[in-house]
């Protein structure tokens, strides 16, 4: 029978939640690495033991952990002291180093971006939100980071290289940080073309490669932003996440600080699908395993009031690719809750009765076996999530 | 051979316990001690100095003998307690509460 793991970075940990295809019972295990900030743990397509984890601190920076079993155990790939170094392979212990390429054979000038007040500001490396590892090779992975940039692994995170086409693209000195800081946040991997990937930053807007990394160009036609000096601006804008179905690449879903918005054309045109949400300011965003046409997102209440409206957590889907949404209520609190969903907090299973995760900044996962008609706790006191990953394992 | 004491977090990530010992070619300094620990300890490179810079950590300071040396210049020689074993080099974290 098929399984699940569930993998949940928090503020003062990670936890992993495992259950058999039923998703009715299940086992935690952690925390690991208790105490520090996990932004972010992803499992590789290519093999599911291998989970990567960003782990942070302000106190002693980033780390990255890897799992080549499934999360039983794991170390900082190239630093067990078992693990000699090749000959004249860089020293061990790098893998925690992101250094922007500003090289004049390989990278771009480090210039500056804007600053929350306008003025310009030096690109700094502060951590890791979001990895993503290749679809094909285990030991290939990417590293969004703030301040944004994207990264490559092609050695199971022992070392790190800026792909810089990004940050050093014309529009970079127009960047600027939302309030959780300039990070990239998001990374999609296009299943049938592996040239080309979608990243998001906040507050900057959605970026296209069509050439591997070697070049970008941003993808925000569309986006309207009206609390950016030009609504309609080539770059600026806070997205908050993005969403693609592995069958339909070329069609992404996006939650924009406000506005959930789509495109049909790999991001040359974005087009409003908010319609009847009650409120259309949110993080997350998702799409069903099966069908492409089916999105959740969760509505919060305002840019300065994260939290659900009117204390009711509920989820919404639509059917129809978006514009005519229904709440899902069953099993969510729907009184005096007060809770946040952030960004990387959503994720879908691909059982043949689709599963839908998501995480609160209350310390709650919740799970529904049907595709988002009934919800249930997996745990309820964790500290506040920070993101959420599921595996489907045979 | 110096003793060092780390911070939970960094004894977690380097598998020890509260102190560990370390030996240091030539002269004891904070530069050459934080060296010599990076080597036997790789997983703490980047933990303690910035990797590129290799400026202390903003919340982290270094105490020697009851004193703050965390703004002493890093080639400066620890005091004789340090070298000989007696004191301890301490690593200690900012405190964060609230």
């Amino acid at each position: 029978m098929s399984k699940v793991r569930v993998l949940v970075g928090t503020r003062k940990g990670a936890f992993i939640l495992s259950s058999d295809g039923k998703r009715e019972k299940w086992d935690v295990s952690g925390p690991h690495f208790a105490g520090w900030e996990i932004y972010h743990m992803k499992g590789s397509l290519a093999d599911p033991n291998r989970l990567y984890a960003s782990q942070t601190s302000s106190w002693f920076g980033q780390i990255i952990q890897r799992s080549d079993d499934g999360g039983k155990t794991w170390h900082q790939p190239g630093s067990a002291t078992n693990e000699a170094p090749a000959p004249g392979a860089p020293p061990a212990g790098v893998s925690n180093m992101f250094v922007y390429d500003a090289s004049e054979q390989t990278g771009k000038p480090l210039t500056t971006h804007q600053w929350y007040d306008g003025t310009q500001h030096p690109w700094e490396f502060k951590r890791v939100w979001h990895l993503e590892p290749s679809l094909t090779e285990a030991d290939t992975v990417y590293a969004g980071i703030e301040d944004a940039a994207l990264f490559r692994s092609t050695d199971g995170g022992k070392n790190w290289k800026e792909l810089p086409g990004l940050r050093g693209s014309d529009t970079g000195p127009r960047w600027q940080p939302g309030a959780g800081g300039m990070c990239l946040h998001t990374i999609l991997l296009d299943p049938k073309d592996p040239l080309r990937m979608f990243i998001a930053i906040s507050a900057a807007g959605a970026f296209r490669t069509d050439d591997g990394g070697k070049s970008w160009k941003p993808i925000n036609r569309g986006l309207k932003s009206q609390y950016i000096p030009d609504p309609n601006a080539e770059v600026g804008h806070c997205v908050h996440r993005i969403a693609q179905h592995r069958s339909r690449p070329n069609t992404l879903f996006m939650q924009k600080h406000w506005d959930v918005m789509r495109t049909d054309d790999a991001g040359d045109n974005w087009r409003e699908i908010s319609g009847d949400l009650p409120t259309d300011f949110g993080f997350v965003i998702d799409v069903h395993a099966h069908e492409p046409e089916t999105v959740y997102v969760v509505p919060i209440k305002s840019d300065s009031e994260h939290f659900p409206m009117d204390g009711k957590l509920r989820v919404y889907r639509s059917r129809t690719g978006g514009d005519e949404w229904e709440a899902l209520t069953k099993g969510l609190p729907q009184s005096d809750c007060y809770v946040n969903v952030l960004r990387d907090a959503m994720t879908v299973d691909s059982l043949d009765s689709c599963g839908v995760y998501f995480g609160t900044t209350g310390g709650q996962v919740y799970a529904s076996a049907d595709a988002g008609d009934n919800w249930a706790p997996i745990v309820r006191d964790l500290p506040a999530v920070l993101s959420v990953e599921v595996q489907t394992l045979p | 051979m110096i003793r060092v004491v780390l911070p939970q977090h960094l004894r977690t990530l380097a598998r020890v316990g509260s102190e560990v010992t370390i030996e240091v070619n030539g002269q004891a300094t904070q530069r050459s001690v934080l060296d010599a620990l990076e080597n036997s300890y790789p997983m703490l490179r980047g933990t303690i100095r910035d990797h590129v810079t290799q400026e202390r950590r903003a919340f982290l300071r270094f105490f020697v003998c009851q004193e703050d040396w965390s703004h002493e210049p890093p080639d400066a020689p620890l005091p004789e307690e340090v070298t000989s074993g007696k004191e301890p080099f301490l690593i200690i974290g900012a405190i964060a509460g609230g």
